[in-house]
């Protein structure tokens, strides 16, 4: 008999999986679509000097403020209707992380590099700015073609592990994202050596369940390695059209950082020991689905 | 006429930067811009490409804040489409930086040394793709030499007409920086070795003024003019576009659009 696929698997499995030192790539975008219940189990986990790569939102201030990053790889760390990351910008000022500081494009073009396994992809971005200053490892290159045109050769990012957050998934691995804006989870998971995805529903089949919404599939399951079901596992962050942020518990995530011990404070009152925990403390899954829309 | 606020004459000179573009698509961030963007689409250049500032084209510019039903969608344009569209150069861009400098550089990123800064912002964001890719604008609400700093912005995330800056000394003739508009004045880069020139002074406002709230030298045109009041129309058009009128606290204290000499 055949043995059928099944991705399925825990967030306790997957956290099992990833090692101190790691590339992970973070899905969404600012306070959008994060993997939030995979970021809750690295921040209850004993790794450490990751490099985290995104379109960076509270994730990133998270993972600074518990003293997991080594290094950051971003465009932006940004929560929309808090503009500034309030542990991102602590750790910044503070000068505790490293960072590589791009250009939200020239990061779209690293990854794809990656996922299309060349070493760089010529782009104009970045030229004339200070962003080859801090970046000092970005090389210039000549196009050998008539024009002879300086541009800058972004180098391929290519990711350890993809950490993704979407609407349904099914045990094969499919996936699709309901939302507005699918961000740059695609290229993230052509990067990555490994994808790991949580969903709001993990179903048997995508095929029977939503088979009319298939161009809602913006990446193939041979990318994914594992399926975590995870109902408002994007919380505090919204997971459009499921729910919206959640304004006040980011506010209070705001309030911790101007607190001494703010982050222990926070962690203590809301992390938990498990994910299930954390939805307790912060009212439920009920809490979060009634979430509404922000409007822009 | 009836009376208007300074936030309202900046609108109308905001507008103003898409008024030639052709259909391009307008991006303007922050409330003063978003609505300038709304009014270049109802009344100079109906032809503008607008987003509803997620992933949808629409062509009934939104009303800012909360509001009843939903919003027609024409086309849609996901941040990945954003950047095709920035890359073609098909946009014009209307953003505030934190800082400026004589060479129209601007710094959203940090203040002070940028491995320990003083002050952390949102990072660069697109700015640095914009800057090369296509035409921008500034609109700066408060026009002091915080904003507008002596020598260089402590990180150039846009770049500028700044020949050190660039491979081989030469600035590319494609780098498009069109107008900054302040709480005092309007600037291009017509200036000597496209330097920021004055082009026209607000209602009540001197040059004296604008030079005392600037950290680098100014060219003044040679046609100099007073920044053009909106007229009864404009003013209609933008009290639809912003019925909560945000607008009112775009600029500092909200001044009136004719200020005491």
């Amino acid at each position: 008999m055949t043995r059928q696929l099944d991705k399925r698997t825990s967030l306790a499995e997957v956290v099992g999986q990833l090692k101190s030192g790691m590339t992970i790539g973070i899905g969404g975008w600012g306070p959008r679509r994060k993997p939030m219940a995979l970021v809750r189990a690295i921040l209850r986990s004993d790794l450490t000097d990751l490099t985290i790569v995104g379109y960076g939102g509270p994730e990133m201030g998270m993972l600074c403020a518990a003293g997991k990053v080594k290094k950051l790889v971003y465009g932006f760390v940004s929560m929309d209707f808090i503009p500034l990351e309030p542990f991102f910008r602590r750790a910044r000022e503070r000068g505790e992380v490293n960072v590589s500081e791009l250009d939200e494009g020239l990061l779209n073009l690293g990854l794809r590099a990656a996922g299309m396994r060349v070493p760089f992809l010529p782009t104009r971005v970045g030229l004339g700015t200070d962003l080859l200053t801090h970046n000092p490892e970005l090389r210039l290159v000549r196009s050998p073609y008539a024009d002879e045109e300086t541009l800058l050769a972004m180098p391929a990012i290519p990711l350890d592990v993809a950490l993704l957050h979407v609407d349904y998934a099914d045990r094969l691995g499919n996936t699709q994202i309901h939302g507005p804006d699918p961000f740059f989870d695609e290229q993230m998971a052509r990067a990555a050596e490994r994808t790991f995805v949580t969903a709001e529903y993990v179903v048997d089949s995508l095929t029977d369940a939503c088979g009319d919404s298939a161009k809602r599939n913006y990446f193939e399951r041979s990318l994914v390695s594992g399926v975590v079901y995870a109902p408002g596992g994007a919380h505090p962050t919204s997971c459009a059209p499921q729910y919206g942020w959640d304004a006040a518990h980011l506010k209070d995530y705001v309030a911790a950082a101007g607190e001494d011990d703010g982050w222990q404070r926070y962690a203590t009152q809301y992390l938990g020991r498990d994910e299930a925990d954390y939805l307790q403390r912060i009212g439920g899954v009920g809490h979060v689905t009634q979430l509404p829309l922000p409007v822009l | 006429m009836s009376e208007f606020t300074l936030s309202e004459l900046a609108i109308v000179a905001c507008a103003e930067v898409w008024r030639d573009d052709g259909e391009v698509l307008a991006t303007g961030i922050g409330t003063i811009p978003r609505i300038a963007a709304g009014l270049a689409r109802l009344s100079h250049n109906p032809a503008l490409l607008m987003t509803d500032g997620e992933a949808y084209l629409i062509e009934e510019p939104l009303p800012l804040g909360p509001r009843e039903g939903k919003t027609p969608f024409s086309g849609w344009m996901p941040y990945s489409r954003v950047f095709d569209v920035v890359w073609s150069g098909r946009r014009h861009a209307l953003v505030t930086p934190t800082q400026v400098d004589r060479f129209g550089q601007g710094n959203i990123s940090c203040i002070g040394d940028f491995n320990k800064p003083k002050v952390q912002m949102l990072g660069m964001r697109g700015f640095p793709g914009n800057s090369v890719s296509h035409a921008n604008s500034m609109f700066i609400p408060g026009h002091n030499p915080r904003v507008f700093v002596a020598g260089e912005v402590d990180v150039v995330c846009s770049a500028g007409y700044n020949p050190a800056r660039w491979p081989n000394g030469k600035v590319p003739a494609s780098l498009d920086i069109r107008r900054i508009v302040t709480d005092l004045c309007v600037m291009d880069f017509g200036g000597p070795e496209r330097s920021i020139r004055v082009v026209s002074l607000h209602p009540g406002v001197t040059l004296d003024e604008v030079r005392a709230a600037t950290g680098f030298e100014l060219a003044v045109s040679e046609s100099l003019s007073e920044t053009p009041s909106p007229t009864e129309e404009q003013l209609a058009i933008i009290r639809r576009l912003d019925p909560h009128n945000l607008r009112a606290a775009a600029i500092k204290n909200n001044p009136p659009g004719i200020r005491a000499r």
